[in-house]
């Protein structure tokens, strides 16, 4: 932990974006795995031998309705967070 | 983890003021990434709750039922955390 002081200000900010990244990618990864069990579970009733068309299609939506339901709920959750603090 | 970050880690004057910029940056992204797993976790109960068959688009109810789903889950956090409070207090306490 020590070097950590005697960082130069282009390995903080290399530091700094390195986090950033990897926040990144684990939001999208915990994305990615809450909609394959949301949408799995919404889109295939009777698994069969391939993913048929309408599956397919039934999946595709999916997706773009949990995400726009992300973003609501992002909107609700922020706007509430606020309203708390002026509450306060 | 906490201890990696806090200042007894960071000795030196001149070392101070770069170390207080990666503590204030490593303190929002936590705050962000925290208020992010609040929102994977409500999505996943109340996308439960309102949405019936995916199609085209999310209509006003859907919309309508997730906002309200956000604001009552958190009103029933409100309840039960004042309730449980006042419940410890008139038991005496622990």
């Amino acid at each position: 932990m020590d070097n950590l002081s005697s960082l130069t200000g282009a390995q903080k900010d290399e530091l700094m974006d390195q986090v950033k990244q990897q926040i990144a990618v684990a939001n999208a990864q915990e994305l990615l795995t809450k909609m394959t069990e949301k949408c799995f579970k919404k889109c295939i009733s009777k698994p069969g031998t391939s993913l048929d068309s309408s599956e397919q299609k039934c999946v595709a939506m999916c997706m773009d309705r949990y995400m726009d339901s992300w973003n609501l709920v992002s909107k609700a959750y922020s706007m509430r967070i606020q309203r708390e603090r002026t509450h306060l | 983890m906490s201890t990696d970050f806090d200042s007894s880690s960071f000795s030196g004057l001149e070392a101070k003021g770069g170390d207080k910029d990666l503590q204030e940056f490593l303190m929002a992204e936590k705050q962000k990434a925290q208020f992010n797993a609040q929102i994977h976790e409500f999505n996943d109960f109340c996308w439960e709750k309102c949405v019936d068959k995916p199609s085209n688009k999310l209509d006003s109810k859907t919309e309508t039922c997730l906002s309200n789903c956000v604001d009552r889950f958190i009103d029933v956090s409100l309840l039960i955390t004042n309730r449980f409070a006042q419940l410890l207090q008139k038991s005496g306490g622990m």
